[in-house]
């Protein structure tokens, strides 16, 4: 049986979405620099306007540095297209804002990333869209909390900050059995570690700022568009497959097909809620992406080394990443992620609280921030930081306790990174 | 918009424009017919720039296809018989632009019954149309494995690194996706009529209405040589080869093909 004809993983992380610059050569990726576009005509102008015709006409709608990024991550994740935006969190409100309205429900994973967490419990409500928090484990619980208005189901591929592992296909087979469309945030697992179309997922979002960047340099999100849901047969999604006054009587699932919440992601989306992507932040982004897959399994066998150490370490009272046999998802990630879960990791050190406070305070090389996905090695305590605003009782059921240190593993000689980590647990048990 | 043929209901993009309404009603119908296995939105980049720049542009999905009611039909024969019934039924003739399968099925139907058929763009097509046997074990079994060596196959090696010309999409993601959603049990029977289909030349000798042939230079799905004999059949036509396409020059220079199309319509209707 002869193979699909398309460059592989690695080549595409380099190459997909740019040709060298054919008015100048130019071998890597131009910054364009440009707010605007000259027209080659009045109809042209009128033609980008309506949608008629192809191209940039305002760099808050599509700009060439940025598309590039778009079209790789596209390519990477085997989406038919993809929108980048200011943020990973302006990713999720731009995937949310293209279908929903006021009196929709989303089921929700309730194992997420407190910014996430935040604008589904606090922020959306004022605006009419409720969401029910759900067991990530649980497919059923998903299924169940499913109502008539529900129109998305939200879960992360690996869950921030307990690594809880979805089971993708279960998930996306519960959605689309109540006609609905599973968005999945991807961004601890990046398209190296798992590709959730191929599993059945119709929306990705990630925070570009951190592996897929990898730098720790500039903040952006992105929204893929998998292509696959029948938006159309659903009949609960009329921003899609209803006429859009905005444009002149379009509908996007008529004259874009697979392409219709990508297209109204950006005509729609990006027009009126700006929450675009700058070229020169685009540029740096790229520099990770080319460099993602020698990245990420080195980010993946560090983890495994720091594991390790930290299994054996007196001071550590548990330990929670998926290549860790106590881990709950333990099996289920060896079947899904071949290539390992990822370098984010939590623990618990001996003496609660006052025992993570000094470990926090004894580190050395690690750094105290908060971000992930950097090629440096990094810290946090999220009961005091990313997740302050939830409360006592929304921790206990995300599962973080007082406790737990999250860590983002980097890219540093193994052997110094655990031993920056002992130098700094022994620290936090005097 | 819906209309029917035959009892059946057929789904058409229309560039959001009525072809209905008053100020057209003496334009050109433009008829947009797919190849095997896609829908209409393969002509995204044409329709709603056809449907604003006075035609009637209807991008069709074939019957089984799309949103149009199966069953979908099984030869390129049945198919060009389901087209004239479509120009009836719109009110005819039509001038049909058709990829691949399509340009098949616009040029058999203009051989067979010349007057419902205005004029003929064809574009990605050659005088057979040989499909590889693992595409079509894969095609016939439904597996998507057929989508992903099509997305492959059909386009050039630029649109492989990609550049899309519409930003932040990927081309072979979108021809993947577009084919996978084709319904199952329909991409095999499709394969096979364009396989089996011989009558490509003869048919060619006999169009008598303007035709304008867009061929890529890279296809490798009906390679450019494959076309020659359609060329020298059709004396008269109109050739324009497409340095930087492959089998799908809609999508991969759009600017281009949209250009021509409007030449092509103004010879047409001289």
């Amino acid at each position: 049986m002869v193979e699909p004809d398309n460059h592989r993983f690695d080549t595409r992380a380099l190459h997909a979405g740019q040709r060298p610059d054919p008015t100048t050569g130019s071998r890597a990726v131009p910054i364009h620099q440009t707010t605007s576009y000259v027209f080659d005509s009045v109809d042209h102008a009128a033609g980008l306007f309506n949608l008629e015709v192809s191209g940039h006409l305002y760099s808050r709608i599509s700009n060439p540095t940025v598309a590039v990024l778009e079209e790789r991550i596209a390519s990477l994740e085997g989406g038919v297209g993809a929108v980048c935006t200011a943020s990973g969190q302006a990713a999720f409100h731009l995937a949310m804002a293209t279908i929903l309205h006021a009196g929709d429900h989303v089921v929700a994973s309730r194992n997420i990333y407190g910014g996430s967490h935040n604008i589904l419990n606090l922020t959306m409500p004022r605006f009419g869209i409720t969401t029910s928090f759900v067991d990530p484990r649980d497919p059923a619980a998903f299924a169940k909390a499913i109502r008539p208005e529900t129109r998305l189901v939200f879960a992360e591929t690996l869950g921030n900050p307990g690594i809880e592992v979805l089971d993708i296909a279960a998930v996306a087979e519960v959605a689309h059995e109540a006609g609905l469309p599973l968005a999945v945030d991807s961004t601890f697992a990046t398209p190296y570690l798992i590709r959730p179309i191929d599993h059945g997922a119709d929306i990705i979002i990630h925070s570009v700022t951190k592996f897929l960047g990898g730098h720790g340099v500039a903040i952006g999100g992105v929204v893929v568009d998998g292509g696959r849901f029948d938006w159309a047969a659903s009949g609960k999604f009329p921003t899609l497959t209803e006429p859009y006054v905005g444009y002149h009587g379009i509908t996007f699932a008529e004259e874009f097909g697979p392409a219709a919440l990508s297209m109204r992601a950006r005509a729609e989306g990006l027009r009126d809620f700006g929450a675009c992507m700058s070229p020169a932040n685009a540029f740096y982004l790229l520099q990770g992406v080319e460099t993602l897959p020698v990245r990420m399994a080195r980010h993946v066998d560090n983890t495994h080394r720091v594991v390790e150490m930290l299994d054996a370490h007196e001071a550590v009272e548990w330990i929670r990443h998926p290549s860790h046999p106590s881990h709950p998802d333990h099996e289920l990630a060896a079947r899904l992620y071949p290539k390992g879960t990822g370098a984010i990791l939590s623990f618990g050190v001996r003496g609660g609280r006052e025992a993570g406070r000094k470990f926090i305070e004894a580190v050395g090389l690690a750094s105290h921030l908060a971000n992930v996905g950097d090629a440096k090695t990094l810290v946090i305590h999220p009961g005091s930081t990313t997740h302050q605003q939830m409360s006592a009782a929304d921790l206990a059921e995300a599962g973080i306790s007082e406790e737990l240190i999250r860590l983002s593993v980097g890219l540093e000689d193994p052997d110094d990174i655990c031993e920056d980590l002992a130098r700094a647990l022994r620290a936090s048990q005097r | 918009m819906h209309f029917e043929v035959a009892g059946r209901t057929v789904n058409a993009a229309t560039g959001a424009v009525s072809v209905d309404r008053p100020e057209v009603v003496d334009a050109p119908l433009v008829v947009l017919v797919h190849g095997a296995g896609m829908d209409r939105s393969v002509w995204s980049h044409q329709t709603r720039w056809l449907a604003h720049h006075d035609t009637r542009a209807l991008a069709v999905d074939l019957p089984g296809h799309g949103a149009s009611d199966g069953p979908a039909l099984s030869s390129v024969t049945d198919m060009a018989y389901w087209l004239c019934q479509v120009a009836d039924a719109l009110g005819g003739p039509i001038h049909v632009v058709g990829h691949s399968m399509g340009a098949f099925i616009g040029l058999e139907a203009s051989a067979t019954d010349p007057d419902r058929i205005a004029s003929l763009a064809l574009l990605g097509v050659g005088a057979t149309m040989a499909v590889h046997p693992d595409l079509q074990a894969a095609a016939d079994a439904d597996d998507p494995k057929a989508a992903a060596l099509m997305a492959g196959w059909m386009h050039g090696p630029d649109q492989q690194f990609g550049d899309n010309p519409t930003p932040g999409m990927s081309m072979t993601g979108t021809s993947q996706a577009t084919i996978e959603s084709c319904p199952p049990g329909v991409l095999g029977p499709d394969l096979r009529a364009c396989a089996a289909y011989d009558g490509a030349v003869t048919a060619a000798s006999t169009v008598s209405c303007p035709t304008t042939l867009i061929l890529g230079a890279l296809d490798r799905m009906t390679p450019r040589k494959t076309a020659q004999p359609l060329v020298d059949a059709m004396v008269g036509a109109t050739v324009v080869e497409l340095a930087a396409s492959g089998h799908a020059p809609m999508m991969e220079e759009p600017d281009t093909v949209r250009s021509v199309l409007g030449e092509h319509l103004v010879r047409a209707t001289a």
